[in-house]
């Protein structure tokens, strides 16, 4: 059965006719069943690989099979075994929730009491049976994005692609998908595909997570073993007396090396772990040195990202892709 | 015809009447401006009826054809409006994320265009009755009236489908609305062409095929049934509505491009 397939890609190119490559020769792999997250900054060729992925957008070269079909030579049983969600939220503002839904199963060949059933239970299942004849432009943004997810569920895919489906939700909203997504692979063995641009999002929902950065691939696994990769936690102590701060950046420094922090800060990547918080805390106080405040960092997606890219997720260049490049 | 496809031309149909009717900014105009202009014309123009050759006594029974060609013009512009508008949102995206075939989606869009069409065309008639308009091809030339105004409508319909697949920006369909507007302007709207002094003038209303539309309708009003009118006016709607098809079409295919 063609859920027992997952997401296969080889080398995917798509350069755009301006000559920016968006996508630069990725290779990637997501086994049924799993929430894989795309981790990547505006314009890092996130959205471009779900137009590739979904069949919107041909690829310049390399291949992807999606569902167990070539996304070019069998782009008609890729859409059909696949749910997308796309950046746009792609709704009619003049129609209500039940006609998108209606109107969506009637198109994925759905028969007409089958299409009224589906629609119901979808509608029950994002939350928007009260809200279900309203017309759609009366709607808030996170009910929009929950009536964008139900459309991608219309004819039962085994594969659902999310491109950015939080993006500007309230923090309500956002953990209400979330639990949704979660609930989709966890329970009924969907396999998703979402990209972010929040490094929170990634890390609590995906199974593996993939940072893209200009195109390529730079890291890939379980936000664990990415965190664990970059290691040891990082201490930060405010000094309470500016003066002290050479004493405690000299008491810190026995504990592990130098590295970056808040500004009013003394930060140190730990050389043991957490374990040796103690011993920092005695050290400090045998000096006679009083700190402000003392924190204990875990590593984040955030310093994988910085390592493994060079910047911060919000700080990096933007490149507009073309919205189309069809021809 | 299979049953699925008969399925989604008839719920994409669903939807485009749905939306047309919702938006009561785009359905007010048509109506009301052909028929404003109508007013005007026939005011200010009525003395053109005591032109020794003039084909009608009444400047209103001359006039109404042209009420049918404006309405034609806003079905233009609204199609188009509406298709870019879901280009722009990425609806067009979802639908083609299904296994609709773009023959239907551009049926189904241009269902909108035809009930907008057929809406039209029977206020501007009634209206037209009601203010002494006497239809010369009497009540089946009435029907005939409808139908030619729905295939004129088609094939305007296609071309602003077209448009907005080629530019996928609304702005643009709004940008060649006073185009359109020049095209209607530079044919016999307001005078046969036999009484057109100025020699250009009467050249472009002649090779304009916006002429023999209006022509075709009128006849119905103020001739009775003229073969050869009707025969221009119905080729020339059918040629228009074929070629705005084809090109929609084509621009639908190479937006929906795969390699």
């Amino acid at each position: 059965m063609e859920g027992e397939r997952g997401i296969e890609v080889e080398g995917l190119v798509r350069v755009f006719r301006n000559g920016i490559r968006a996508v630069d020769g990725i290779d990637l792999q997501v086994e049924p069943g799993e929430i894989y997250g795309f981790l990547g900054p505006n314009g890092a060729g996130k959205s471009t690989t779900v137009h590739m992925l979904t069949t919107l957008l041909p690829p310049t070269s390399g291949r992807a099979r999606v569902a167990g079909f070539d996304i070019v030579h069998e782009a008609a049983s890729v859409r059909g075994a696949i749910g997308a969600a796309l950046q746009e939220a792609a709704l009619d503002p003049v129609l209500t929730g039940r006609e998108h839904l209606r109107l969506q199963g009637a198109l994925q060949g759905l028969k007409r009491p089958e299409r009224v059933r589906r629609a119901d239970e979808l509608l029950e299942r994002v939350g928007l049976t009260e809200a279900a004849d309203r017309k759609v432009k009366t709607y808030s943004g996170g009910m929009k994005r929950r009536l964008d997810l139900a459309l991608a569920l219309v004819h039962g895919p085994r594969i659902l692609f999310l491109d950015e489906p939080t993006t500007g939700l309230d923090p309500q909203s956002r953990s209400a998908l979330w639990q949704e997504v979660g609930r989709l692979a966890h329970e009924d063995g969907v396999t998703v595909f979402l990209t972010t641009q929040y490094l929170e999002e990634a890390d609590v929902l995906a199974d593996r997570v993939g940072i893209i950065d200009n195109g390529r691939i730079v890291a890939e696994g379980t936000p664990a073993a990415l965190k664990a990769e970059i290691g040891r936690p990082r201490l930060e102590a405010i000094p309470s007396d500016p003066a002290d701060r050479e004493g405690i950046a000299r008491t810190l420094e026995r504990f592990g090396e130098r590295c970056a922090g808040s500004p009013r800060a003394v930060a140190v990547r730990l050389a043991t772990g957490a374990e040796s918080l103690t011993d920092v805390v005695r050290a400090l106080d045998a000096e006679g040195l009083a700190v402000a405040d003392l924190q204990l960092h875990a590593p984040s997606l955030d310093d994988v990202f910085i390592a493994k890219t060079g910047h911060t997720l919000e700080g990096s260049g933007e490149v507009e892709e073309p919205e189309s490049d069809a021809g | 015809m299979s049953s699925a496809l008969a399925t989604q031309i008839g719920q994409l149909a669903r939807r485009s009447v749905l939306r047309t009717f919702r938006q009561p900014a785009s359905i007010v105009p048509a109506l009301v401006f052909p028929l404003m202009l109508l007013a005007v014309n026939t005011a200010g123009l009525r003395s053109a009826t005591r032109l020794p050759g003039f084909p009608a006594d009444s400047y209103l029974d001359f006039a109404l054809g042209f009420a049918f060609m404006q309405g034609a013009l806003f079905t233009t512009s609204n199609a188009g409006t509406d298709l870019a508008r879901d280009i722009e949102t990425g609806f067009l995206n979802r639908l083609s994320l299904t296994p609709l075939r773009g023959a239907s989606l551009l049926t189904g869009h241009l269902a909108g265009a035809v009930s907008m069409g057929l809406i039209q065309s029977l206020v501007y008639l009634g209206v037209g009755l009601a203010v002494g308009v006497r239809l010369e091809s009497g009540p089946l030339g009435a029907v005939v009236l409808i139908v030619l105004a729905v295939l004129i409508a088609i094939g305007f319909g296609a071309l602003g489908a077209a448009l907005a697949l080629r530019t996928g920006t609304g702005e643009a369909i709004q940008a060649s609305f006073p185009l359109f507007f020049a095209l209607l302007f530079l044919s016999s709207m307001n005078m046969p062409r036999n009484l057109m002094d100025i020699g250009w003038f009467r050249t472009v209303a002649t090779y304009n095929p916006v002429s023999y539309l209006i022509e075709g309708l009128r006849s119905l009003i103020i001739v009775g049934w003229d073969v050869q009118a009707l025969a221009l006016g119905f080729g020339i709607a059918a040629a228009i509505a074929a070629l705005g098809l084809a090109a929609s079409a084509v621009a639908l295919r190479r937006r929906l491009a795969r390699a």
